[in-house]
This record gives structure tokens, sequence and C-alpha cells, in this order.
């Protein structure tokens, strides 16, 4: 069955689906957890609000509006985030295995973020630090990747290096850490976690992923050159390597910044853009939205799975993926990239 | 159209020449077979031709102006460059892969529009390719690939046309059907240089042939001048013949190699 039209873009009732499916999740799941909020009384509450008037109990609406609606807000962003980056990451390197932390990303934002909770930093700090820790830790794998000639193994290499460098750190600041209080702290924040989110947090992590998926969006049909060699994509006359070099900045820049609000959510990034693929083809017309509707829709279900069962939510990612993969994987007839 | 290579040298290591004061050139409606041995540096000088490896010397002119001086995207929409078929590296259908080759004129954001798609349908009916519009390029032959590949880079819409070995690694008819495509480009006014590890093909098809020796000397000039008995026995270090036959279909050049000569005789 093709899901894509002959040109590999979406139909328009997949974009649709796609973009009412995580935002209907993400109702739903306003409704779910410790305090039982009924659908009717969230769209009451929606009413309230724009009217001005106030018909529910304070403690109802309190439980919508500053607690899970800022969770469930950076759940849709950072599952479209973290999907859309791990599937530009995959194309980058041609590489089904790729993901965000081949280029040490990841590390180098968990790094951040532990040294912070080290220094008694407060959120905002902490997230700043965090995304200029990413962010580092990637223009140094760029800087180590290549003296004269860069490529995609040269990169893969040095993102390995920088990557076990800063995992390193953050051992070094857990070793330094106080036991009592910032030891715990810190570990349970690289265990992944959207329990602390605020409108605070997202106010500085959202605009960075927005920018980002924007971005890539509408670099969309240009993606598909990425995973040529480099003498195939030159007689394009497109420069790949401005291509490439934007395409590393702008899923750094989205994966730092959700490093930053949430931790290391893991397997997102990787499972999603597959899935996408086994659906809809390589083409990132339809990939990339694809990954961007279906990561969000992942992510929301997910985060309240895991409020209910109080868990941290990068151990049921692994744990709703990891099965949910391998299914994939034997019934579908595989992936190509 | 013409672009011209005037006294090109290029090395990858320092004074280790692998092309020396090369001039020579492809004009549209011309056919140029590019012949040398094994590590004569064929492939490089495409690259260095097209400019993505710089002459060390000299340099290639697109009608005349320097094609540093051209940009990159306008540079490409009057020349395509055909690569060498490998199959897996492609992980879309076969219009997807043509329409990649209007990517270099669609403006950064854009993806292709109708008229686009129009056009690599039309670049796939007239290689009589239509039929494979919607395979995924993974489940193609070597032919139909190379076919492909060559359809991507004539959705460029170019004047010329640079093939790197385009009929290796193919089985007879396949070679056939690939060589046949460049006659009909040149028929269309298309200027094609093609590399060959086919003496014959050149003796078949082109106007003019350009022969590398490892050494980094070259001759150009008329195909029927270049490609002799006596080149062929310096420049490869073979004994061969260059025959005509007699056929159903009129008469056929061919070459047949017959025995490696001894080391001395090579440049």
């Amino acid at each position: 069955m093709k899901l894509t039209t002959k040109v590999g873009r979406l139909p328009a009732y997949w974009h649709i689906i796609l973009t009412l499916l995580p935002l209907a999740a993400g109702l739903v799941c306003l409704a779910i957890g410790e305090y039982p909020v009924s659908v009717r009384d969230i769209l009451i509450s929606v009413r309230d609000k724009l009217t001005g008037q106030q018909t529910l109990p304070t403690f109802t609406e309190a439980a919508i509006w500053k607690i899970r609606m800022p969770e469930i807000l950076m759940a849709l962003i950072v599952g479209a985030g973290l999907s859309a980056a791990g599937c530009a990451f995959q194309s980058l390197f041609a590489n089904p295995l790729a993901t965000p932390d081949t280029v040490g990303v990841a590390s180098g934002a968990s790094f951040g973020a532990a040294l912070a909770i080290l220094l008694g930093a407060g959120m905002v700090m902490r997230q700043a630090i965090s995304l200029v820790m990413g962010l580092a830790a990637v223009l140094l794998t760029w800087l180590a990747s290549a003296k004269k000639r860069r490529s995609i193994s040269t990169i893969v290499l040095a993102g390995i290096m920088i990557g076990s460098l800063f995992n390193a750190l953050v051992t070094l600041v857990k070793y330094a850490a106080d036991p009592e209080n910032q030891l715990p702290a810190i570990t349970y924040w690289l265990m992944g976690n959207l329990k602390g989110a605020s409108y605070r947090s997202l106010l500085f992590g959202a605009p960075p992923v927005i920018f980002g998926l924007v971005v890539l969006y509408l670099l969309r049909w240009r993606m598909n050159l990425l995973p040529l060699s480099e003498d195939e994509s030159y007689a394009s006359g497109v420069s790949i390597r401005a291509l490439r070099f934007i395409t590393v900045l702008l899923a750094t820049l989205i994966t730092a910044a959700c490093v930053s609000m949430c931790g290391q959510v893991g397997w997102v990034g990787l499972l999603i853009p597959h899935m996408c693929r086994m659906l809809f083809g390589s083409n990132h017309l339809s990939v990339l939205p694809a990954s961007v509707g279906l990561g969000a829709f992942f992510m929301v279900l997910v985060d309240t799975l895991a409020r209910c069962c109080f868990l941290p939510v990068s151990v049921l990612t692994a744990i709703v993926g990891a099965p949910f993969f391998i299914l994939l994987m034997r019934k579908g007839r595989g992936w190509q990239l | 159209m013409i672009l011209e290579v005037r006294n090109g040298s290029f090395g990858y290591a320092k004074n280790v020449p692998v092309l020396k004061d090369i001039c020579f050139s492809l004009t549209s409606g011309q056919i140029v077979a590019v012949l040398g041995p094994n590590g004569s540096g064929k492939t490089t000088l495409l690259r260095a031709a097209l400019g993505s490896l710089k002459w060390q010397n000299g340099g290639s002119f697109l009608d005349g102006k320097s094609i540093r001086s051209i940009p990159t995207r306008e540079f490409f929409s009057h020349v395509a460059y055909v690569p060498q078929a490998r199959n897996g590296s492609l992980p879309f259908t076969v219009l997807e892969t043509v329409l990649l080759g209007r990517t270099g004129q669609l403006d950064v954001f854009s993806a292709p529009k109708k008229e686009d798609v129009a056009l690599a349908e039309e670049v796939l009916q007239e290689l009589g390719i239509s039929h494979l519009a919607a395979k995924r390029c993974s489940e193609l032959s070597g032919g139909e690939l190379q076919l492909v590949l060559i359809a991507r880079a004539l959705a460029q819409k170019p004047s010329l046309l640079i093939l790197d070995e385009p009929e290796s690694n193919l089985d007879f008819k396949n070679q056939l059907i690939v060589l046949d495509t460049i006659s009909k480009l040149k028929e269309k006014g298309i200027g094609c240089l093609f590399n060959t590890h086919y003496p014959a093909h050149a003796l078949q098809r082109a106007d003019k042939a350009l022969l590398l020796s490892p050494g980094g000397s070259y001759l150009f000039g008329q195909t029927q001048q270049i490609v002799t008995e006596e080149n062929l026995r310096t420049y490869f270090g073979v004994e061969a013949a260059i025959r005509r036959l007699q056929t159903d279909h009129g008469e056929v050049l061919d070459v047949v190699p017959v025995c490696v000569l001894s080391e001395n005789h090579g440049i």
C-alpha cells in the first residue's frame, strides 16, 4: 500500500490527521492523572478562560492550567523536536542508527545541566548552560572532525569521542556532587522527565525548538540531498556542505533545547522517524511532517502513561518503544536509507 | 555552448601530477570519449573540469568564461553530471530521484512544482523508462539505474552532459541502450562527454577522443586519429586490432585486444 502521492508528498488528509492526532491526544491527556478531570470540565474551563468566568473549582483549574497544560505542551514540543532532529541526523549520516547523540549534543547538554545543578543555579540558568554546552559539544565535534577535508565518517568518529568526553565530565560532576541533595537531583534530571514543566521553562526552551522545526520543515525537499554521496550532490548545483552544516546546526539546536528542558529522553528520535520511513518512504516531503506529528503524539501518550505509573518518561519510551519497534521491523519489509 | 579546459594541471600530492597541461573542449551536439588505463585520472579529469576539484594550473571555461566566475547554480543549469552508478545509495522512487535533479533550480525553501513533475515525466518518457516511475531505485537493475541517473541529469535541462563510465558493469544489451541514449542526446543538440574502458565505444560513437596516460601526457583530437592501433600500443601497452566489420545493419568499427606487450613498450 502506498500512502504518499507519486512525488512522495503526503496527501491532504494525512496532514489533517497528523495535526489533529497530537492535539486531540493532548486534550484527552489533560484529563488523565492522579487527580482526574473530565473532558467536559476541560472544555468548560477553556470556555471560562475565553469568557473570563470561573465556574470550576480553583483546584481543578490549577490542575488543568498550572500543572498539566505546561507538561503536555512540553511533551508535544519535545516529541516533535526530538523525532524531527532524529530524522535529520539519520539522513545526514545516511545511517539508520544515527541519533542526536552521535554528534555529542545530548552528552554536552547533560553535562551542562549537571554542572548547573552542582553550582546551584536556578532553572532558567540551568537551561541556558545546558543549551550552550550542547551547542559547544557539536562545535567541538565539528572542529575535531577534520583539518582539511571533512567526511561523514570523521564527523561520526569525532562525535563519539566528544560524546564520551562529556559523559566522563558528567560522571566527574556526579562524583563531586553532594550525595545528599545534588547527586539525586542530577541523577533524577538525567533520567529524563517532563514533571517539572512550567511555562517559564517553556518560554526559554520552546522557541529554539519551534524555530528549528520551522526551518527544517521549509528545507524538507532539499534534505533529500543529504543521504547522497558527495559526488552526486555536488552535481545538483546545491552547496551540500552548507546544507549539511545548517541541518546539523538546526537539529543540534532542537536537541539541546529539548534536553535542557527535560533531560535525556531517548528512543523518540530513533523510533518515530524509523516508523515514518517504514510507512511513508524516505522522501522528506512526507517523512519530516510525519515525524513531527507522530513524535508529538507518541510523546504525549507515553508521558501520560508515565504520569499515571509515577515513572520517569524515558524509562517508558524504551519499555514501550523497544518491543513496538521490533514488531514493526519484523512485520514490515524493513527500512531503507 | 562550449566547455573548455585550458592548460589544466592537477595532482593529489605535491609534485605528483595526475593531469598535466591538458586542453580539450566539448561542444553542444558533439560526443567526446575519454579513454585511458586504470589510474590515468579519468574520473579526476571530470571532477576537475566540473570544478569539484580545483585545477592547480589552468582552468575550465564555459563559453569563454571561467567557471569560477559563474555561480554554481547557473553553471549546473547548463552542464549536468552523471556519476558512476552504485546501487543502494538512493532511498527514493525513480520519479523522486529524477525530481532531485530539479533541486538546484528551485528556491531553497521550495519543493518541486507541477511543472517540475511534468518535466521529470517527460524525461522518463524520452528515455523510455516511464514504466519505472513508481519503482524504488534499490529495486532496479544496473542498466535501469544508469538510465535513471541520466534522466536525473537531464531534468536539469543541460546543454552539456558529463558521464562517468556510463556503460561499465552493464551487459551487452544495456551497454547498447546507454550508448544509443547518448547518440540520441547528440541528435537533440546536447553535448556528451563520457569516460569509458572500451576503445570500440569511442570509435563507434564519439566525434572526438581524449586519451590519457598514467604519466600525465595525453592526446586529443578526431576519434579515428586518436584511437589507433599505434596509440593503443603506447597508451595501454596492448597489441590491439582495429577492424571494420560488415553487418546487416551496416559497417561497424571494432577493437579487438590481442595481447599484452612487455613493459618497455609503455610510456
